[in-house]
């Protein structure tokens, strides 16, 4: 079942009492509020209320390309080209001004932080503003879109080529010994560091439990 | 095509970003000129520079006026757009906007098509004839 991010408290020494209370008002807020599971690479509309708006309200259509925070101050930045212009607006998903969140596509992709598409050509980050929401057929799996990404000419935001990124959804058009030079950057002790791991799976069943208690009242 | 990185400006009428820095507009941020205006649009060997923001301090966000050196002529400009990422739930842009405005904030083009934020409607009184000339808002 979907638990999401921001439920998981961060690795650290502060008193647990904190998280307990942050998670209690994020229920109340979700008992009022839908908030819909998602996912990096999910295509969102979203309204807004805004006082200097006509009709007091907006609507952004736009990719998610991360999910960041934890808590209350959790954020979702969701990006779009409108106009040849890009856009990109950090939303934080408990804010009282969200009127509502509709998913219009449902897709993953193959990482957790698709910054890259900053520096992709703007055709992968252009989404139509009156897109229908695409009808969601089996309700169990949430199909992985393994689009191969094809980028502006360098210099980059970031060299998303380096092993540090980890990015699986480019499509490299560098050549050979532009990618070897950038494994001399890779650290392949990382993963097995024992100081850095972070086993989540315990706390994840209790958050579970609780939200499925607090949820049923 | 604005596409290209590095070919500097020869016909380019609008480029994209040369540098990745991630900050808001001060003096010597080169700009992009959004609306239809002839002294905008037009090419030039050099883009539009900033030379001046009217801030205390020197670093200019949305909304704020600035002096622009365009075409060897210096002008007055108004933001409305930059790479640096704001207060939560307002837009960040893929480029540093700019419209050009006369010194009493009459807008010089007449038409705006790249998205505006809508913070701007906060400030109805000066910026009114800026908002009226805009399409779409963000």
């Amino acid at each position: 079942r979907f638990l999401s991010p921001e439920f998981i408290p961060p690795r650290g020494r502060t008193d647990p009492l904190k998280y307990y209370m942050e998670r209690k008002d994020m229920i109340q807020r979700r008992k009022v509020f839908n908030i819909p599971e998602f996912y990096v690479g999910h295509v969102l509309a979203v309204t807004t209320a805004d006082p200097c708006a006509s009709d007091k309200s907006k609507r952004f259509v736009g990719i998610c390309i991360q999910r960041g925070g934890k808590g209350l101050g959790a954020t979702f930045v969701l990006r779009n080209v409108i106009e040849e212009q890009g856009v990109e607006i950090c939303y934080e998903l408990y804010s009282p001004r969200i009127q509502a969140i509709e998913v219009l596509k449902l897709e993953k992709r193959l990482d957790e932080n698709l910054m890259y598409l900053r520096d992709a050509l703007p055709e992968y980050s252009t989404f139509d503003v009156n897109m229908r929401p695409v009808p969601r057929m089996a309700h169990e799996e949430i199909p992985v879109n393994k689009l191969q990404v094809r980028m502006k000419p360098k210099p980059w935001s970031k060299r998303w080529e380096r092993p540090k990124y980890n990015i699986k959804g480019i499509k490299f058009e560098l050549p050979e010994h532009k990618m070897k030079a950038a494994q001399k950057w890779s650290q392949p002790w990382l993963e097995f560091d024992m100081l850095r791991e972070y086993d989540t799976s315990k706390i994840e069943e209790k958050i579970r439990k609780e939200l499925s208690e607090e949820l049923e009242k | 095509q604005g596409l290209l990185r590095r070919s500097v400006s020869h016909s380019l009428l609008s480029f994209g970003s040369i540098t990745g820095a991630c900050r808001a507009i001060q003096k010597l941020t080169r700009v992009r000129v959004v609306d239809n205006s002839t002294l905008g649009n037009t090419p030039y060997h050099r883009p539009p520079k900033c030379i001046h923001v009217y801030n205390k301090t020197g670093v200019g966000k949305v909304g704020d006026k600035i002096l622009l050196a365009i075409k060897g002529e210096k002008k007055k400009a108004l933001i409305v757009g930059h790479k640096m990422p704001g207060p939560t739930m307002t837009p960040r842009f893929d480029s540093n906007n700019v419209v050009l405005i006369e010194d009493n904030g009459n807008p010089i083009g007449t038409r705006i098509k790249t998205p505006i934020p809508y913070t701007l409607r906060r400030r109805e009184g000066e910026f009114s004839k800026v908002l009226a000339i805009a399409r779409n808002f963000v």
